[in-house]
């Protein structure tokens, strides 16, 4: 019998679909053995259904010692490097989105030429510095390295953002009166929400995760951002509780997630990706 | 930066190059007004200074000298030494040899080839497929570095889901994390960063008008022709943007591998980047773990620059 176009269009649909589906699988494995090990008081290194579901080891981690203060830490680091990043980036994005110059090119490019540097690998030179200016070790040494770590590539993002904002409104601003700075803040980030949203999410995203720059600039273990003490505390240690660290892992991923899913869904997937690398 | 989730949501997303140089500026504008127009600039520009392009200077600096962490009155300049010894040193040869074998088998072949291979899939299959696959394969790349790998690390262990699986099958296990740690790691980086190509490629394909697709359909072109003689030329391009970050957020994956294997065993997965650690601070010589930084720093800027090119071809 002669396959109709449509019925070749089912078949492929279902093979499509069944590739996907195993590549899935396969990608949910490690995803399963956390979710299941945190309900497990008896969890091992396989994925296993759990032989009574229990809150036991969310309840056992949920400790100052090993969630409370290393939350409260990333909070505050994340948090002020993610302030700092936001607010210079929408200034200097300001003047380079508004104002003609000769040096917004040669700027730009070296912005978008610092967004793809290894910073992994000046992270020793960086602690050499600390060290010599007395930073090392301190909160705002490591929000300040955090936000210039991330700035080229919030400055970039911001600037195209700012772009899609059409100048008319704020010409009308200007003439009543209006500052720039004015006009910045009044008009210009609150047309330009989405993409301020998408800067600050993906900011703090970045930083949340981030294991190498805490690790090598802060010492004390009171000061440590969840990064580093859950590797501390469970790499350590001689016996490791799998269900407690499965369920702090859950604990300290929750709200980048739920983050991202708040941004993904209000800029439609691939959010800034759909423009970016495109040829 | 770093990862993205630090291979993660990696940099330079960037969105387009930017405009053509200004026309003359207008003459009624005079300099101060300019100097006042550039004044929101500053905050960044300082931080970016001192804290990025000060070590970055820094680094270029110690790289030269026998900088180490203690015991020692004052660094001396030691010109190319350290760059010398780096070639001389197995050590650091082996760092290279793992980290060319970590970039090109997670980065080139696992997540790129992966994540195309997903985004041509994604847009045949039915829409709750879609959608679950991608959330999966997103959670991957958004979870911390450091959750990734603990996850990995149970995934490969010896008691881990890997070899219980293989058992179930019948097939021979073994202790992934000792036998063949660099494979592991390097699974576990495209488990983590395939995302990124994944997003980059279904943006890339859905570009692509359906028209064209479709005319060589009716010529009697199959899957694999069409794919070879007619998408991968038309994304040619993004293919060439999502090589060059992969790359990049490759060379620089440091926390995973830490809390996988902390390198090891004895330097068999022991990247560049966990060299430079080792060198610098379990062995005190911050001069030669920086010399290290500095290579890995040139090679870094070298793709910035490519694909910078990249970037500029499009306009």
């Amino acid at each position: 019998m002669p396959r109709t176009p449509s019925s070749r269009r089912t078949t492929r649909r279902l093979a499509a679909d069944a590739g996907l589906l195993l590549v899935a699988a396969a990608f949910s494995l490690p995803l399963l053995w956390v979710v299941l090990s945190s309900l497990d008081t008896d969890a091992n290194l396989q994925v296993k259904l759990p032989d009574g579901v229990t809150l036991d080891n969310f309840d056992a981690v949920l400790t100052p010692d090993i969630t409370f203060t290393p939350l409260l830490n990333s909070l505050l680091l994340c948090g002020g490097g993610t302030a700092l990043t936001v607010a210079c980036a929408a200034l200097a994005a300001y003047p380079l989105s508004r104002f003609r110059s000769r040096l917004n090119r040669p700027f730009l490019l070296t912005i978008l030429f610092a967004t793809s540097l290894p910073i992994t690998a000046i992270m020793v030179p960086v602690y050499a510095l600390f060290v010599q200016i007395n930073l090392i070790d301190t909160l705002q040494g490591t929000v300040f390295f955090f936000a210039a770590s991330q700035l080229p590539f919030a400055i970039w993002l911001m600037k195209n953002f700012m772009d899609g904002v059409p100048k008319e409104l704020e010409e009308a601003a200007w003439t009543d009166g209006a500052s720039s700075l004015q006009s910045l803040v009044r008009i210009v980030l609150p047309l330009m929400g989405p993409g301020v949203a998408v800067v600050t999410v993906f900011s703090f995203v970045m930083m949340w995760g981030n294991f190498f720059v805490p690790f090598m600039l802060l010492l004390t273990p009171d000061q440590m951002p969840a990064a580093v003490s859950i590797n501390e505390f469970f790499g350590n240690r001689g016996t490791v509780v799998y269900g407690q660290l499965a369920a702090f892992s859950i604990i300290y991923s929750t709200p980048v997630i739920l983050l991202y899913v708040l941004v993904a869904r209000r800029l439609g997937g691939g959010f800034a990706l759909g423009g970016a690398v495109k040829g | 930066m770093t990862t993205a989730p630090a291979t993660g949501p990696g940099p330079g997303l960037a969105q387009r190059p930017a405009p053509a140089p200004a026309p003359p500026a207008p003459s009624h504008r005079t300099r101060p007004r300019r100097l006042l127009q550039a004044l929101p600039l500053t905050p960044a520009v300082v931080l970016l200074l001192l804290f990025l392009a000060g070590p970055i200077a820094y680094c270029a600096f110690i790289a030269f000298t026998d900088l180490q962490l203690t015991g020692q009155a004052e660094e001396s300049f030691i010109g190319f030494e350290n760059f010398t010894t780096a070639f001389g040193d197995e050590a650091f040869l082996n760092a290279v040899w793992l980290t060319l074998v970590f970039t090109v088998v997670s980065a080139l072949i696992g997540q790129n080839t992966l994540g195309l291979a997903l985004a041509a899939l994604m847009r045949r299959a039915s829409k709750p497929v879609r959608t679950l696959v991608g959330g999966i394969v997103i959670t991957a790349w958004v979870l911390p570095e450091v959750v990734a790998g603990f996850l990995l690390y149970a995934f490969f262990r010896r008691e881990g889901t890997l070899n219980a699986l293989l058992d179930w099958l019948h097939l021979p296990s073994q202790n992934w994390l000792f036998t063949l740690p660099i494979l592991a790691v390097s699974f576990a980086n495209v488990w983590r960063g395939t995302a990124f190509s994944m997003l980059v490629y279904s943006a890339a394909l859905g570009e692509i008008p359906k028209e064209v697709t479709e005319a060589a359909e009716v010529d009697g072109a199959g899957g694999w022709r069409r794919m070879w003689h007619i998408t991968l030329p038309m994304i040619r391009r993004s293919i060439g943007t999502n090589l060059m970050l992969i790359t990049l957020q490759t060379l620089s994956v440091f926390g995973l591998i830490w809390v996988m294997t902390r390198g090891g065993p004895g330097g068999k997965s022991q990247t560049l980047p966990l060299f430079m650690y080792e060198e610098a601070f379990q062995k005190s010589m911050i001069g030669y773990g920086t010399a290290v930084a500095l290579l890995l720093l040139v090679v870094g800027s070298l793709f910035s620059v490519i694909y910078l090119r990249l970037l500029r071809t499009e306009v």
